[in-house]
């Protein structure tokens, strides 16, 4: 109840009023949900420490537009300006990259390795899972976040950007969607 | 006709796919096709990298032969990412290429590094339309232009000397194709055909467009559309093959016609992997329409095809033939390139030629005249990127390609784009606008001295 109020305070506190506001100040209300030090601690909501600032821009702006459906975030980014979108895009990717809560079994973490290579999520995303221009930090994104996500590309309610990940997604099993998130979330 | 929604999951089972096997055939090369497709185009001069251009097509150049990986596992069947070596840092950094959301100022447009022939001028014609793709010219002069990874549909019209944007429609699912005929706007969305009569009679209260034909499959792997209505007045919807490299159903890999209204469907196309731009030849009355290589086969082939359909029912070969004298690696087995329709001419490998429109205006030079004009957007899967241009394609008297040359270029910096050309349209007064999504933009080149607003 306490977090609700202080997240109520802050979006309070960064009405067009308060336009002088520094980008720290303003991203706080973001922040409250997805973690101050870039790692989310909340149930299906992304870390977003050291993500590619063109991937969040990409997203932000489906959030704006409506492309991409998630009323909290739809309603957050309704009333940003193209330049805000690109500001707190570059902030975002100045936070601390997200840390892994533990290392993992080691013999399961071996096996979904095996399954990043099979479906060459490190030609896009990078050997270490960093990301790139328009392709995403997964390195250590909250599992349960990893596995819905995946999910949402499969079954396409999730819209990306582009048609890529939903191509991708159609020969990758549920199962295996597991593993690859177990692995994802811990990868050193 | 018989259209299943989507047949995909069981034909991809029914795949075997083995990445070895991939990278051992990939020389497999059919010898006996009778006629050799015209010769690739030239590259652009502004290409940064001359040794990455692929020789001429024929025979199929022998890409290094890259020792298949031992230890990934085989991907699943119908994967995009089939033929993509697992232990090559090269091909590690290729990836899609997705253009900014933001359209770009248009005071910050990359006009002045755009290159056109002596005598053509370049201008920005409109801008700040996020994902600008398709266009078409309605009556009345105004421009609509569709989106692959938006939602809208956006009208440009004329007013008071000028140019205004606006969105004609939004809430639509990748409205990438779009069709005009006697006042009647025709949109193509991933898996849907609407329209708006009266279109340029409503530009400032449009109507919501209405549903004439949704009998599509909903995959995203190819679904986005270019449509076209032909000689015979009737809409050509083409439906991509679902995947970079996979076998079609009744469903896919094939251009469809249709009556206006909807109704008549049936396959005109056969063996299309993906085309996202045709027209026809204004002598012939014969389609041409250009389709998108295969992926993760070489840096060098499979070249990008212009074809001419002779008949309706023509079969191109995808995925069994490619570029007409190469045998699929994978599915090539037992088949023969001369079964199908050879291209008549080939637009370098990977380079994604997409919208293209024969040539019939009075301003150009005569040596124009019914030539095709061909946006290749610009590859994103080979080291060195191709494409990223508007080359022109001259033909000779019997419909054959004489000769494939740049046209406009520029668009490519330090194998960077700046810009990526979607579609090419010519206007009533023989101007041509060319799109780029990369900038949500539309240029406008012209011929000879002209008032050019804006011009530096």
């Amino acid at each position: 109840m306490r977090r609700f109020a202080v997240i109520v305070a802050l979006l309070l506190s960064s009405s067009p009023l308060a336009a002088a506001e520094s980008i720290a100040e303003r991203a706080a209300p973001c922040l409250a949900c997805h973690g101050e030090k870039g790692t989310s601690e909340i149930e299906n909501t992304p870390s977003l420490g050291a993500q590619q600032p063109a991937y969040t821009l990409i997203q932000l702006y489906m959030f704006r537009e409506n492309l991409r459906i998630f009323a909290p975030m739809n309603e957050m980014a309704k009333d940003l300006t193209d330049d805000d979108l690109r500001i707190f895009s570059d902030y975002i990717a100045t936070l601390p990259k997200p840390v892994a809560r533990d290392a993992g079994d080691p013999a399961r973490m071996q096996a979904a390795k095996a399954l990043t290579s099979q479906f060459r999520c490190d030609s896009c995303h990078n050997a270490d899972f960093s990301g790139r221009d328009n392709i995403p930090r997964i390195a250590n994104q909250r599992e349960d976040y990893l596995v819905k996500t995946m999910r949402e590309y499969k079954d396409n309610s999730r819209h990306g950007y582009d048609a890529t990940m939903a191509d991708v997604m159609q020969g990758i099993s549920d199962a295996q969607i597991v593993e690859l998130a177990y692995f994802l979330a811990r990868v050193k | 006709m018989t259209v299943y929604a989507s047949a995909r999951q069981a034909l991809l089972a029914s795949v075997f796919v083995g990445a070895c096997v991939v990278g051992a055939a990939a020389q497999q090369s059919d010898t006996t096709t009778a006629t050799p497709p015209a010769a690739s185009v030239t590259p652009s001069p502004a290409a940064p990298a001359p040794a990455a251009t692929p020789p001429a097509a024929t025979p199929a150049p022998a890409p290094q032969a890259a020792a298949p990986a031992p230890a990934a596992p085989a991907l699943p069947p119908g994967s995009p990412l089939i033929g993509r070596p697992a232990d090559s840092v090269a091909a590690a950094k290729l990836a899609p290429v997705a253009p900014p959301p933001i359209p770009t100022a248009a005071d910050k447009l990359p006009t002045a590094k755009l290159k056109v022939p002596a005598g053509f001028n370049i201008e920005v014609y409109a801008a700040g339309m996020a994902n600008a793709r398709s266009m078409r010219e309605g009556d009345k002069g105004t421009v609509f232009v569709g989106t692959r990874l938006i939602d809208k549909v956006y009208a440009v019209s004329n007013q008071d000397g000028k140019r205004q944007v606006k969105v004609l429609a939004s809430g639509l699912y990748r409205p990438n194709g779009l069709a005009f005929k006697d006042g009647t706007l025709f949109i193509a969305e991933l898996s849907k055909i609407s329209k708006i009569d009266k279109v340029e009679d409503n530009l400032d209260n449009p109507p919501k467009p209405t549903t004439i034909y949704d009998k599509l499959p909903k995959d995203e792997a190819h679904g986005w559309k270019f449509i076209g209505i032909g000689p015979d007045n009737k809409l050509y919807v083409p439906v991509g093959q679902p995947g970079n490299n996979v076998l079609h159903d009744d469903a896919h890999g094939q251009i469809r016609r249709m009556n206006l209204d909807g109704s008549g469907a049936e396959v005109y196309v056969k063996g299309m992997r993906n085309t996202v731009g045709f027209d026809w030849n204004p002598e012939t009355k014969q389609m041409y329409f250009t389709d998108n290589g295969r992926d993760w086969m070489s840096e060098a082939v499979p070249e990008d095809e212009l074809n001419r359909v002779s008949k309706a029912g023509e079969d191109f070969g995808a995925p069994y033939c490619l570029q007409g004298n190469i045998l699929d690696p994978e599915f090539g087995w037992g088949k023969s390139c001369a079964d199908y329709t050879a291209p008549v001419g080939l637009l370098g490998a990977h380079t994604a030629a997409l919208g293209m429109r024969f040539y019939t205006g009075k301003m150009f030079p005569a040596a124009y005249k019914n030539a095709i004009f061909i946006a290749r957007h610009g590859s994103w899967n080979k080291s060195q990127k191709l494409g990223g241009d508007v080359v022109v394609a001259k033909l000779n008297k019997d419909g054959t390609v004489k000769s494939v040359e740049p046209f406009l270029t520029g668009f490519l910096e330090d194998n960077k784009y700046v810009g990526r050309p979607v579609d090419v349209l010519q206007m009533k007064d023989g101007s041509m606008l060319v799109s780029d999504d990369w900038n949500g933009a539309i240029y406008r080149i012209t011929y000879g001295k002209q008032k050019v607003a804006g011009k530096k």
